[in-house]
């Protein structure tokens, strides 16, 4: 008798590709959803995400588009107005910028103007943020531009299964979601199953990605497992970090992140857009609105620096990293009297 | 003028005289691309120029083939070839005069290298050490533009300024086939029609923006005809025969220059190699597709020409391609340097005056690279 092995559940996969099965399933299952950008199609998206969409559903579900971002998202509109459900794809986050008219005129507000007659579920996938060497214009952290507009959804994933989860409960939003892709994270990978259905969380819960009982580190995206390595190296100053990923950032989970600074007693944000203007100031305003009286040290943020993303051989001194947090959390045992 | 002479006023009810004051013929680009090689316009071009051009598109190929080398040494991050294309880079730059501007997209380091920019400054962009290597000022050339045809409006606003003042420069501003799509390559060109600015619009039609064929890009009969109903002429050119890039470009220019107003110049290329070093061309097309091009390849109609006129003998090809190796060693050398960088320079530029928040983080950067050249220190002790 011959023994077959069992086939592994699980294998490696990368963001990359998990995106890309959110967008097959969603595909197969739903009709009405259409991709549509600027190198989808043949190529499959400069970073492989749309890889096979348009041999499996044709060039009409999956179209290389005129490459004009305005009228990506201006078409997709119109296309969300006779009941598709388009999701677009903005090749690099400095790209999106033609598209704003469209997104802040039309996208976040269609539903507000027109007392609810016409919801567009049009997903945005943005690529986003640096520390992958893209020369001028390919590393900009564009989230706060987003979370500044009411009326969008802003998402962005920071593991291979989140990233489809989040992105098959972006494409089933009846609102518009901008949905940032942590570039450098498009390569991690981890085990994960393909073929199994995977549980689709709804959008808008963050998670605690390691438990700590000293500080928390507030966190999403590209950060997350910066702020992860950073809570083991804390280890050896004697600091147990517990860090939350936000997943979400409009809507914010206010429970899941007062629940976790309430415990530890102190926090600190972490991104790699600017401070000034950035999350972080709104992230640090809610939590001490929430936990006032539970905090140890004013809330921290840990940001890029207030400047034009840099050049990729200096981008190393501007995105946070392991050692600037390690410097916050320090700072975090702050005494009345300092 | 009335209002039924202006050009491109709207005419609700016209009269039973009326005529169109343009009439749109001369506006339309011919069926076929323009050539001046292998043809008896080829006679009334001076051979100097020939052989000039000649020169240069060897200097322009050795450039591409060795910035695409040092790609694979990892001395550059990334590099949009030009190759296949050097006609046209090298027309563009030679048709203009010193003040005049050029205004480049990513894939134009030949035009600015052919209108006079170190070499290896031209590649500052693609190392990644700043994002504009030079001057613009100095040289007359606006930063290499990444977000495709942004640099175009750019381009008629510093046109229509130098009119204003009245001091006879043109600009002329280059795009790729893919970068025809955006909004802002439409509005350019209306408001250089509208303002009659100076300005030369030179499409490079390379048959793809990255993955997607011309065909998925418009359904324009030419992207020269796309002038037309802005209402300025449009020129179908051979992208690979230099000297009727040259012509035609100069022609514009000198139009421009006069008061004629802009020129949209389109011309028919191909790309020879991938979109940048990081892109898989086998994906979206075949290779009989570019094995078909080399046979126009650009340096062969020049050489072709040359040597059946009997301009050109070994001795001018010895020395075209010594002056390309002496470019290339040139490059090669300055490129292995290692750049020395300022981490500091990241809070210089930002503003005339740094910002109160800007030197705080400009002090905390520099403490930690005290602390860090303090830690190396101790361990090289
Ligand atoms: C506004 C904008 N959108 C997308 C991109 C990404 N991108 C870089 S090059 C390119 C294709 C450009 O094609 P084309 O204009 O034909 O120029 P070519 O590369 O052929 O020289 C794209 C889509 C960009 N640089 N800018």
């Amino acid at each position: 008798m011959t023994t077959v092995a069992a086939k592994p559940a699980t294998k490696p996969a990368t963001m990359a590709q998990a995106l890309g099965r959110a967008l097959r399933d969603s595909m197969a299952e739903d009709p009405s959803v259409h991709v549509l950008g600027e190198d989808v199609g043949a190529l499959g998206g400069v970073f492989r995400v749309t890889d096979g969409l348009a041999a499996e559903f044709g060039e009409d579900r999956c179209t290389d588009t005129p490459l004009a971002e305005a009228g990506i998202l201006g078409t997709a509109v119109g296309m969300a107005m006779y009941g598709l459900r388009p999701v677009v794809e903005m090749q690099f986050d400095a790209f999106a910028y033609p598209a704003f008219e469209q997104l802040i005129s039309h996208v976040a507000r269609m539903r507000n103007r027109t007392r609810g007659a016409l919801p567009l579920p049009i997903t945005v996938r943005v690529p986003y943020g640096g520390g992958i060497g893209g020369v001028e214009h390919h590393s900009d952290s564009s989230e706060a531009y987003y979370i500044a507009t009411p009326g969008l959804h802003v998402v962005t994933p920071a593991t291979v299964s989140d990233a489809y989860g989040l992105l098959r409960a972006s494409i089933a939003s009846d609102d518009p979601v901008v949905f940032l892709e942590p570039k450098r994270l498009y390569w991690s990978k981890a085990d994960w199953n393909p073929e199994a259905p995977q549980a689709v969380e709804p959008i808008g819960r963050a998670v605690v990605r390691r438990t700590g009982r000293s500080a928390t580190l507030i966190t999403y995206g590209p950060s997350v497992p910066v702020c992860l390595e950073a809570a083991e190296a804390a280890r050896a100053e004697g600091w147990d970090l517990e860090v939350v990923d936000l997943r979400s950032l409009v809507p914010f989970d206010d429970e899941t992140v007062a629940a976790s600074v309430r415990r530890t007693g102190r926090a600190v944000v972490v991104h790699e857009s600017g401070g000034f203007g950035g999350p972080g100031g709104e992230i640090a305003a809610r939590v001490t609105e929430r936990c006032f009286h539970h905090l140890e040290a004013p809330v921290l943020r840990v940001a890029g620096f207030d400047i034009p993303y840099p050049p990729p051989m200096l981008e190393k001194h501007h995105l946070p990293g392991v050692d600037r947090i390690l410097d916050a959390v320090a700072r975090l045992q702050w005494e009345a009297d300092s | 003028m009335t209002v039924m002479e202006q050009r491109g006023a709207y005419r609700p009810t016209p009269p039973p005289a009326w005529q169109p004051r343009t009439d749109p013929a001369p506006l339309l680009p011919d069926a076929e691309p323009y050539r001046v090689l292998g043809t008896g316009a080829a006679d009334k071009v001076d051979p100097e120029l020939l052989r000039r051009l000649y020169a240069e598109l060897v200097r322009g190929r050795r450039y591409n083939t060795q910035a695409t080398a040092l790609t694979k040494q990892g001395r550059l991050a990334v590099y949009p070839s030009s190759t296949g294309q050097e006609a046209c880079e090298i027309a563009a730059a030679l048709a203009l005069e010193e003040r005049d501007w050029l205004f480049p997209s990513y894939r134009d380091t030949l035009a600015v290298v052919a209108r006079g920019l170190a070499p290896a400054s031209a590649l500052t962009l693609l190392r990644g050490d700043w994002h504009t290597g030079y001057d613009p000022r100095e040289h007359r050339i606006a930063p290499l533009s990444t977000p495709l045809a942004t640099q175009l409006p750019h381009a008629v606003g510093l046109a229509h300024a130098a009119r204003l003042k009245g001091d006879g420069v043109v600009a002329l501003a280059m795009v790729g086939d893919g970068g025809t799509s955006e909004g802002d390559f439409h509005e350019a060109l209306n408001f250089a029609a509208v303002w009659q600015a100076p300005v030369v619009f030179l499409v490079q039609n390379n048959g793809f923006a990255i993955s997607v064929p011309l065909a998925k890009q418009t359904a324009a009969p030419s992207l020269a005809h796309k002038a037309v109903g802005y209402g300025m002429p449009g020129r179908l050119v051979d992208g690979n025969d230099a000297a009727a890039m040259h012509e035609v470009l100069s022609e514009a220019v000198a139009r421009a220059r006069e008061g004629g107003g802009p020129t949209l110049v389109e011309a028919v290329t191909y790309r020879m190699e991938a979109h940048t070093n990081a892109d898989d061309a086998t994906r979206y097309r075949q290779d009989t597709d570019v094995e078909a091009w080399r046979d126009h390849d650009p340096i062969l109609l020049m050489e072709r020409e040359l040597t059946e006129r009997g301009l050109l003998d070994d001795d001018m090809k010895r020395q075209a391609s010594d002056d390309a190796e002496a470019m290339a060693a040139d490059l090669r050398e300055h490129m292995n340097q290692e750049p020395v960088l300022d981490p500091m320079d990241l809070f210089t530029h930002v503003y005339a005056e740094q910002t109160s928040q800007l030197r705080e983080q400009a002090a905390q950067l520099r403490a930690e690279l005290e602390v860090a050249s303090e830690e190396a220190e101790e361990e090289a002790r």
